[in-house]
């Protein structure tokens, strides 16, 4: 690990302030992704503002009927939380799929959304990969390509988010509140939170160098099933191969969005239209535009079989 | 040592045997260490420590307080022989830094019993034989008190039925609540006996 300096800070005013007087440094949070980078020297900040003790660590009620939830909440918390298992169980479901019960007791909300990809050759650090050297080129491209994605992807970088928890809130509309060094708040909603590969695939989200994010909100519940399936290569501690995050109604009409086959959580919501008449209408708008490799072109049948599974269970 | 650092390795070595100039540069320009005093209670003690920032505490407590009960295994989160419990949470010390645990609470497999007056869970992972060479033991052991008070807090898991019912230390439960804690000799079984035997009593 590359020597670096460190700050506990006190408020949010604080943390975007200190950035702002030392660029180049990071935000550290539960640290599970950071340091493990920080170890392999993929991510050598000079200096780590420790935004963990803010108090960005509660769920509160919005006046839309939703709910706020603090960037510093942890994993486990936000899984428990009353509110959410009643009424967003996908959320719930979607993280209690994630990690271990060690690291989700760590992993925060804000940082869980900001952590970095999992393709193989991004942590090798004797491989080019754009996204850890910009303009190094893709090893993946015509490499071991199995776990990456089928969709968005650009020809500079195919990697996929990792993340269960962004699938769950894609599917509910979640929106990220931020506060940047002048103070100045904004709300992106999650759909347009990622940014595409194209051929910067070293940026990955909209946020500005330094701006904090301070919650994410819910809008108020849907109701409905709320279910998430997760295919992986062990029934437990695995990332996705591909997962599904559905809400459906008891009309048959909902909401579906994928982990695994992009950068992003993957929804279209004009396939969604398609609920009622089953999986493979659906997965055939989802699916459209397509680009997988040899690889990992079986994740194409692997969603369309997944989503009929968590339609046929919708059914009951 | 794991083959993400096995690959870490070989790139530094790569930096001085062959020509990679950007490299060697990056190498050369290695800012000084910085160092933080830091102050934390372990197993009920409290300990002073001035460290370089970049100490994980995992190594805290095994290179500067001398705790070598908890084990280095991956260093990298994915086998949890570095479960340690701070302010009563199970969490994976080598993805921490000592100095992000100022004012904190750590208790190791050193204080949760002794040799002579051993913890429950101690007790039946002897009784059960929940071990092999016994790397992976410290880790599963703080693992597992904690994943019984994750249970009696409601806390849920992926297996979990009902969200809105309480949860329940089933098999099924703490099998997946422990896959984190991996076990090369794959003394899983006894492992599972040994919890579930706690989990009865405090039932
Ligand atoms: C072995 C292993 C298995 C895992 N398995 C899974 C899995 O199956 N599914 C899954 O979804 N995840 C998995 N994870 C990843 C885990 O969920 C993430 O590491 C965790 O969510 C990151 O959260 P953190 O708070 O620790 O982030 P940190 O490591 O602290 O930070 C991550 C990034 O977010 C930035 N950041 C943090 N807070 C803020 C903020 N408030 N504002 C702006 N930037 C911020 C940091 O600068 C950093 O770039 C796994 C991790 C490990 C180690
Ligand atoms: S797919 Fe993206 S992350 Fe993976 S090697 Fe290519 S550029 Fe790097």
């Amino acid at each position: 690990m590359k020597a670096f300096t460190y700050e506990r800070a006190a408020t949010p005013a604080g943390a975007t302030a200190a950035f702002a007087k030392a660029p180049g440094a990071r935000f550290i949070a539960g640290g599970t992704n950071l340091l493990d980078l920080m170890k392999l020297q993929i991510e050598t900040p000079a200096h780590l503002i420790d935004v963990s003790r803010l108090a960005l660590d509660t769920i509160e009620p919005t006046k839309e009927g939703g709910l706020r939830i603090g960037a510093m909440v942890r994993n486990t918390d936000l899984a428990a939380d009353a509110r959410v298992r009643r009424d967003y169980g996908l959320l719930t479901r979607a993280l209690v799929a994630g990690a271990s019960g060690q690291l989700r007791n760590k992993a925060t909300t804000a940082g869980n959304l900001l952590q970095r990809t999992r393709c193989p050759y991004f942590y090798d650090t004797n491989q080019p990969c754009n996204k850890r050297q910009p303009g190094s080129g893709c090893a993946a491209i015509g490499g071991v390509s199995r776990t990456l994605a089928v969709l968005g992807a650009s020809e500079a970088c195919i990697a996929t988010h990792p993340s269960d928890m962004a699938v769950a809130m894609r599917a509910l509309d979640a929106s990220v509140e931020t506060v940047d060094a002048a103070g100045k708040a904004r709300a992106i909603p999650i759909a347009d939170f990622y940014r595409a590969p194209g051929t910067t695939p070293h940026l990955e989200t909209m946020l500005e160098p330094g701006e904090l994010i301070t919650a994410v909100t819910l809008p108020k519940p849907m109701g409905g099933t709320h279910i998430y399936h997760k295919v992986r290569d062990r029934a437990s501690y695995a990332f996705a191969l591909i997962s599904v995050a559905a809400v459906v109604q008891k009309d048959g009409s909902g909401r579906v969005a994928l982990g695994g086959v992009a950068h992003k959580p993957w929804r279209v919501e004009a396939a969604e239209a398609d609920m009622p008449r089953g999986a493979k209408a659906v997965a055939s708008g989802l699916l459209a535009g397509a680009t997988p490799s040899h690889d990992n072109a079986y994740k194409l049948p692997l969603v369309e079989r997944t989503l009929a599974g968590v339609l046929a269970e919708a059914k009951g | 040592m794991s083959r993400r650092g096995m690959l870490a390795a070989s790139a530094a070595s790569a930096a001085v045997t062959t020509i990679p100039a950007a490299r060697a540069k990056t190498a050369s320009a290695q800012p000084a260490p910085s160092m933080a005093r830091i102050a934390l209670t372990v197993n009920g003690e409290a300990r002073e420590l001035e460290l370089d920032t970049r100490t994980t505490l995992l190594d805290a407590l095994r290179e500067h307080l001398q705790l070598t009960g908890t084990k280095k295994g991956c260093d990298h989160g994915q086998c949890g022989a570095c479960t340690v419990i701070v302010d009563g949470r199970r969490i994976n010390s080598c993805l921490s830094l000592a100095v992000m645990h100022d004012g904190d609470t750590v208790t190791t497999i050193e204080g949760l019993g002794t040799p002579d007056d051993l913890h429950p869970m101690q007790a039946a992972f002897i009784v059960h034989d929940g071990y092999q060479c016994g790397y992976c033991t410290p880790g599963q052991i703080c693992s597992a008190v904690a994943v019984l008070e994750e249970i009696e807090a409601g806390i849920p898991s992926h297996v979990t039925g009902d969200l809105t019912a309480p949860a329940e230390a089933t098999n099924m439960e703490i099998r997946e609540r422990m896959s984190g804690n991996i076990c090369r000799c794959g003394a899983y079984s006894n492992i599972l006996e040994a919890i579930t035997e706690v989990a009865g009593r405090q039932a």
